[in-house]
């Protein structure tokens, strides 16, 4: 039995992992360089707590329960998750009224803990927020990751578990031919008996390409902005959600560093690549952040940027199978922290009638990444004495070591962006200007190329062209 | 964990932190380097044009050449290359060293920073637009091109005027690379005149005043940015341009380098560790000198004040008590910026000043005092002032004010 996952996202990552719990083989095609580069790699990285999903939504089915498998997986595959909680602001009494709302929805969708709190106790909690409110809900069991860390650590796991990974291979066509499903693809033809659709953006057109129709998607744009202001906030700050959706937030990231949006703005289905940001996007941000915590200093900015939500008419999940193929579409908000319940599910689904066996030999576990930084000297001491390169300190911003860059190659970081997203090495406040050239060299070295043929992240995007006269 | 020992520590190896193992050696102490990169020299190694040393060697020297002839007037000193110090406790004397060799804890007598600076990020601005590869700041394309001999691109944009960047402008230039123009938001240039006319000028590269990026094009590699006229920070409708470009060169900016110890060091508004006459910080025992004190126009500067602060940190060292301030130096009108914040009031000192816009004659006054007179004030070129406490009094609140002489 083999089962192709199209989509390196989150949604495919979790969903490619759950099936290597099987005696099945499973292979992941993904058309970008890397693993979690779409959707995943630029959303809000926040674990909602679940209370602003109207019951009977697919949701509200998944999104409280698959932010609580958060803790078992972050333990397993050794990813960084903070439950740091949220609180949503009202700054009028309409908006007291509306957080009710919320607080009775939570409590009917199983959310835990959920609690109003008067504006000494919001202010309490999180000092630094304006002091025009008047009250806040607060969900303890709001969490944050770095979403891409989690993708790639459960596409890891996938492949010490027997898992292929095809990357930079993009789906051209997929026909059914004999109960069996054929994937043309830029990398050649692969036959498979079940396929999984987790192309995020692209999910309705892969859909469409098997005949299948499923509410069309448009790309929903949010731009952020990055800040290097640690401490501003503790909590996830939100506004009291409207039509527009959840609002513009302030929120801690896991590598400290505080990050603020997103704006929401729908393009054209044509726009499902305008990751831009705009003039009037970002000057909102500004605004719409500093009227929750006047004290975010945009002085401190690090840098910006925009990513795209795969959002569709009915702003609800679409999980549909037809045949062996399961489709899995607008994965938008809370799509992140549901991730983990749709995989099982849909695993389930996809392996409910037909006898095939747990692996005896599965290993949930991925190994950590080495991270010198949050050692003590003791530890440090041992690992230097076995391996000198972690010793030598190559991002003075984030005290990234040259072991730890070396490791994220050999966990699969092939471009600048590889290393950074698996080592935050060019991810602080001087963005690389310091040692983009000394990760350069560590790649020519490791990975036997030339300066001309190191990318930023996408084919085109060379970082240098050639000789000094 | 190792253990040592040392009267003055210095911390980064560039002109400043050379100044003030000299300083320090000077007066027969113990010192010892600390350096992230594998030599001395700091900045210095990259930059391959001349111009440097006028003050202090009397003559134009490139930046190695400036800095094989200072190591030559030191005598022995330990250092330690390649070592990053993880934190600075002020309370105990002792900071944290991690390097291939492993961790250290290093006590001092005194402590010298001289961390120099960081170039600000295109990042940073907040530019809308894409964020394609071919974006560097002015550092890192001199970087490349200098010292792993490496093109970034073959038609370049700078924008931002300040000196890396016009630097680089001519560099680039005389390795065949196209560049279009230099772009500066400000109505005038951030770099120093010298610069204008011999980078610039002689190379017949437009510098666009008032005017810069308001969009980034390209999603892999970059293609393009559309250019503005601004006025009063503001991008102007219908002035809007696209320049083809694949580098993009960012000089808008260098930020004083001071994170180790940002919450124990008294820092200025422009995140300079604020210093006396003697370089000494808030702590009685930890002097500051060069970028990490305020951005420079000239190398010479950073050294000197090296000097003083290794001198200084030695006399601490072996125990000396230092006198006590007496004054504090205020910006007053039409100043930008002062190197010093406090003084002794015992001795004369330089003190640098920038104004905050260009005028024309304009005259220095220390509270009611007149104290200097200039030509022309340009907030790229520091006015070196003679603080004499024998002809002003320089006891208590001390405001320097920078006024055009029509408009008083």
């Amino acid at each position: 039995m083999k089962v192709a996952v199209i989509g390196a996202g989150i949604v495919g990552s979790l969903i490619a992992r759950e099936f290597t719990k099987y005696e099945i083989d499973v292979e992941v095609f993904e058309k970008l360089p890397d693993v979690g580069w779409g959707i995943t790699k630029a959303n809000s990285g926040i674990l909602h707590a679940g209370y602003d999903d109207e019951p009977g939504t697919l949701r509200a089915k998944y999104c409280a329960k698959g932010n609580e498998m958060y803790d078992r997986l972050s333990k397993d595959l050794n990813f960084e998750l903070k439950r740091i909680g949220s609180l949503v602001l009202a700054f009028s009494e309409e908006e007291l009224n509306i957080l009710k709302e919320l607080e009775k929805r939570g409590k009917d969708n199983g959310v835990k803990g959920l609690k109003i709190l008067n504006r000494i106790e919001s202010l309490e909690v999180e000092p630094n927020l304006s002091r025009e409110v008047i009250s806040a809900l607060y969900a303890p069991s709001a969490g944050i990751i770095a979403p891409w860390e989690a993708a790639q650590a459960a596409i890891e796991n996938a492949v010490e578990n027997g898992a292929m990974l095809h990357l930079s291979t993009e789906i051209k066509n997929i026909s059914n031919e004999n109960n069996q499903y054929v994937l043309d693809t830029s990398n050649g033809e692969f036959q498979f008996d079940m396929v999984i659709n987790a192309a995020g953006l692209w999910a309705d057109d892969l859909a469409e390409k098997t005949g299948v129709k499923v509410s069309p998607l448009h790309p929903r744009r949010g731009e952020y902005i990055l800040l290097d202001q640690p401490g501003v906030v503790r909590t996830v700050i939100f506004p009291t959600p409207s039509e527009a959706g959840k609002g513009i937030l302030v929120l801690p990231t896991v590598h400290d560093t505080v990050l603020l949006g997103p704006t929401s703005q729908d393009l054209p289905p044509t726009q499902k690549e305008s990751t831009k940001t705009t003039f009037d996007g970002l000057s909102k941000i500004v605004k719409s952040a500093q009227k929750l915590v006047p004290a975010v200093n945009i002085s401190k900015t690090i840098r910006t940027f925009a990513g795209l939500r795969p959002e569709n008419d009915i702003k609800d999940f679409v999980l549909k199978r037809e045949g062996n193929m399961m489709h899995v579409v607008a994965t938008r908000s809370p799509g992140l922290s549901s991730a983990p319940a749709i995989a099982k599910d849909i695993v389930n689904d996809m392996l409910g009638d037909l006898e095939i066996k747990k692996r005896s030999d599965f290993n949930p576990h991925r190994a950590p990444l080495v991270k010198v930084i949050e050692m003590s000297d003791k530890e440090r001491e041992n690992i230097i004495a076995k391996n000198p390169s972690y010793g030598r300190v190559i991002c003075r911003c984030n005290h990234v070591t040259e072991g730890e860059v070396v490791d994220a190659i050999r966990h699969g970081a092939r471009t600048l962006d590889g290393i950074k997203f698996r080592t935050t090495a060019m991810f602080g406040r001087c963005q690389g200007s310091f040692c983009t050239v000394k990760i350069m060299k560590i790649m020519k070295r490791e990975l036997g190329k030339n300066y001309e043929e190191i990318r930023k992240n996408l084919p085109n995007s060379q970082i240098v062209d050639g000789d000094v006269r | 964990m190792k253990k040592l020992k040392y009267d003055v520590v210095v911390l980064g190896g560039g002109a400043a932190g050379m100044g003030a193992i000299n300083g320090a050696l000077s007066q027969n102490v113990s010192v010892l380097l600390i350096e992230r990169e594998a030599s001395t020299g700091g900045v210095l190694n990259q930059c391959i044009h001349n111009g440097f040393g006028v003050h202090v060697f009397k003559q134009e020297l490139s930046g190695p050449e400036y800095h094989e002839m200072y190591m030559e007037k030191l005598s022995r000193f330990d250092a330690m290359y390649e070592t990053t110090v993880l934190n600075v406790d002020v309370k105990s004397n002792t900071l944290n060293t991690i390097s291939i060799s492993g961790v250290y804890e290093i006590k001092y007598g005194s402590l010298v920073l001289a961390t120099g600076a960081r170039e600000r990020p295109f990042e940073a601005l907040r530019i809308p637009g894409y964020r394609p590869a071919g974006v560097f700041t002015a550092g890192l394309a001199q970087h490349f091109v200098n010292l792993e001999n490496r093109l970034p691109g073959h038609k370049a944009v700078i924008v931002g005027s300040g000196d890396i960047g016009l630097i680089m402008a001519r560099r680039l230039t005389l390795e065949g690379v196209e560049v279009e123009g230099v772009y500066e938001i400000m109505p005038y240039q951030g770099g120093l005149t010298r610069n204008i006319v011999q980078c610039l000028d002689d190379f017949n590269i437009p510098l666009h005043l008032s005017t810069s990026i308001v969009e980034v094009h390209g999603k892999d590699r970059l293609e393009g940015v559309t250019v503005a006229k601004f006025e009063n920070g503001h991008p102007v409708r219908k002035t809007e341009r696209f320049v083809k470009c694949d580098t993009l060169v960012a000089s808008v900016g260098l930020i004083p380098e001071n994170d180790l110890v940002n919450e124990t060091i008294e820092l200025s508004d422009g995140s300079g560790a604020n210093v006396d006459d003697l370089m000494r910080t808030n702590i009685y025992n930890v002097f500051a000198a060069g970028n990490n004190v305020c951005i420079h126009d000239l190398v010479d500067f950073a050294a000197v004040e090296g000097e003083i602060a290794g001198k200084n940190a030695a006399h601490v060292a072996k125990g000396k008590e230092l006198p006590e301030r007496m004054g504090i130096l205020k910006k007053g009108e039409g100043v930008g910026l002062l190197s010093t914040k406090y003084t002794i009031a015992a001795e004369p000192f330089k003190l640098f000043v920038r104004v905050k816009k260009p005028m024309g004659t304009t005259i220095l006054r220390l509270n009611d005092q007149k104290i200097k007179t200039v030509l022309a004030a340009k907030p790229s070129e520091m006015i070196e002032v003679k603080m004499d406490p024998s002809r002003y009094n320089m006891k208590g609140n001390l405001i320097l004010s920078a006024m055009e002489v029509d408009k008083i």
